[in-house]
């Protein structure tokens, strides 16, 4: 079974969920596909077996040399990456979107084009089985095929190790790299938390679920904070047929735990906040 | 004396540290203050910020990306468009007479337009998503850039987003999380970026690789600890061994949580906190600010 955990709004707490959900069987693969801010890694310290470089697209780079500050290539580019500085043709690099038709279009073949070759994907073992996880570097775009790279990993690993479960970590938000989390996922769990921040992400969230039809759950994390905000998003997931697996309440020792490189399982197993992510998991599991 | 003029963007490589609590706060003290002031919601993928203000709505405009189509009985079946798409995002097959550009995987670039010869590629308007501005007072503007559900990346509405910059003497940018693209593009235009960041292992990770960023781009930063109290003291280690300027503390306290999850502001009922965030702007402006915005 695949399960993924996601959240429209970030800091809700999938990685400590995930976390804790991945400290509860063995063997397992826990992959975490938050390319851009990993921090699973920080929790289960993993030996790595294998490092791969991740191209993610390229730049476009201008020999001040060869140009002939003809502006040609700024006439053509979209994504006003390139303008003069100075009398020069000058790349603003953050702004570069690495389509190449600038290099094609220079009558003087003064652009050249450099891979985004920072990116890393990273495939080994942690306490309780396998760990596959991406990084991306900064300012880099495309983080749905890196995201694709470490699912495929993972399930490569899984099917080596005969290993049933695979727990991945999702990214925030609803775009590219969260469509390449969950497409073809068994189960998704959503993690919320009661505010109005909270549910208007939330209803994207579930929005984007539906796209692809997936199985959807929804845990609310610190559920106490706004008790009545809990209800009403416990009402709203009952009006859309969706299951609300655990309400969590806050507890500052799911911190402790983080600060001392544990899940909440292992930092506080027998705590209520550990059943009702034990309770969740089984039955998500048994459905 | 010319007052000076400052963009600020309020960003944090983790989700859920304070971003949008930051931004909303940062905008009710200066429109409090009669300041004219412009917030702009960067996180097009989920933006809360209008959540916490009534306005009228002034502006309305849907932003669209001109997606190539390919006319497959124009088409001579050349492959130059197939050799120049950078993205893959044209499906090529000629000894079945087919070709199609991949919506999801077009940038909209224009260099399958200028590879074709033919007269076979032509431009339509894919809708990524709309941009809508509020006037919630006179001189308190907010800009909300809402990506459709679907569509795969926010850049594109970020950068209608910024369109909607007038000169204004205070511009804040509610940022995307991470430190990708969408980062870079919201905090391209910054005269100085506030990191938001949490005091624990998870924050501190996340707080190292925006800094890194901000480096890069030779940016001014500094930085808001939420959540003061929980975790540990490694972030306060950090800062100092960075010589990174600590601008604020918030302390962690469920009032304030229960407050703002049902769209309440602190400056709405604590005075004290509104005065010392004005003391930080006023500082940040005078430091960091230039002439024109």
């Amino acid at each position: 079974m695949e399960l993924a955990v996601i959240s429209g709004k970030g800091g809700t707490g999938k990685s400590s969920i995930t976390a804790a959900f991945a400290s509860l069987e063995e063997p397992m693969v826990v992959v975490d596909c938050d390319v851009d801010a990993a921090n699973l890694f920080l929790v289960f310290n993993p030996q790595h077996d294998e490092e791969t470089v991740y191209i993610g697209g390229e730049k476009a780079l201008i020999d001040k040399d060869t140009c002939l500050n003809c502006g040609m290539c700024i006439s053509y580019c979209r994504f006003d990456a390139i303008a003069f500085k100075n009398g020069k043709v000058h790349i603003i690099e953050e702004a570069c979107d690495g389509c190449k038709l600038c290099s094609r279009v220079c009558p003087a073949n003064a652009i050249s084009m450099v891979p985004n070759d920072k990116s890393r994907m990273y495939a080994g073992r942690f306490r309780y089985g396998k760990m596959v996880y991406g990084r991306l570097a900064p300012g880099e775009e495309n983080s749905g095929k890196l995201v694709n790279m470490v699912r495929e990993k993972a399930r490569e690993v899984a099917q080596i190790n005969h290993i049933e479960n695979i727990i991945i970590d999702g990214p925030p938000g609803i775009g590219c790299a969260v469509v390449s989390t969950i497409t073809g996922t068994d189960n998704v769990v959503i993690v919320t938390e009661p505010s109005m921040s909270g549910l208007h992400d939330l209803k994207r969230s579930i929005e984007i679920c539906r796209q692809f039809q997936l199985k959807v759950w929804v845990i609310i994390n610190k559920y106490d904070l706004n008790k009545e905000f809990s209800q009403q998003i416990d009402e709203f997931c009952k009006a859309n047929q969706i299951e609300v697996v655990a309400m969590l309440p806050f507890d500052v020792s799911v911190v402790e735990a983080m600060v001392q490189c544990k899940s909440i399982v292992e930092h506080n197993p027998d705590s209520e906040i550990s059943t009702l992510i034990k309770n969740a998991y089984y039955k998500i599991l048994q459905a | 004396m010319n007052q000076k003029k400052i963009k600020i963007a309020i960003a944090s490589g983790k989700g859920g540290t304070g971003k949008t609590l930051i931004s909303t706060h940062m905008f009710d003290a200066l429109m409090r203050a009669g300041e004219t002031v412009t917030l702009i919601d960067c996180d097009s993928e989920e933006p809360n910020d209008k959540l916490f203000f009534d306005g009228k709505l002034v502006l309305e405009k849907d932003v669209l990306q001109k997606n190539a189509v390919i006319d497959a009985d124009k088409c001579k079946f050349c492959g130059k468009c197939h050799e120049y798409c950078n993205y893959h995002a044209i499906f090529y097959l000629p000894p079945a007479k087919m070709i199609h550009v991949i919506d999801e995987l077009c940038h909209a670039c224009g260099a399958c337009t200028v590879a074709c010869k033919y007269g076979a590629v032509t431009e339509k308007d894919m809708m990524l998503g709309t941009v809508r501005q509020y006037e919630i007072q006179p001189h308190a503007k907010l800009v909300e850039t809402r990506m459709r559900v679907g569509v795969m990346t926010p850049v594109p509405l970020i950068k209608a987003g910024l369109q909607e910059i007038h000169n204004e003497p205070w511009i804040l940018l509610d940022s995307p999380p991470g430190t990708s693209c969408p980062f870079m593009q919201t905090t391209l235009l910054a005269d100085y970026v506030i990191l938001i960041t949490e005091p624990t292992p998870f924050g501190l990770s996340d707080l190292k690789q925006s800094v890194e960023t901000l480096k890069s781009m030779q940016k001014h930063y500094g930085v808001i600890i939420n959540r003061a109290g929980i975790g540990n003291r490694d972030i306060y280690e950090y800062l100092r061994d960075e010589d990174i300027e600590l601008l604020l503390e918030i302390p962690f306290d469920r009032e304030i949580a229960y407050h703002y999850s049902k769209g309440e502001l602190l400056t709405q009922y604590q005075p004290e906190f509104q005065k010392r965030l004005l003391t930080l702007f006023n500082y940040l402006r005078d430091t960091y600010g230039t002439g024109s915005n």
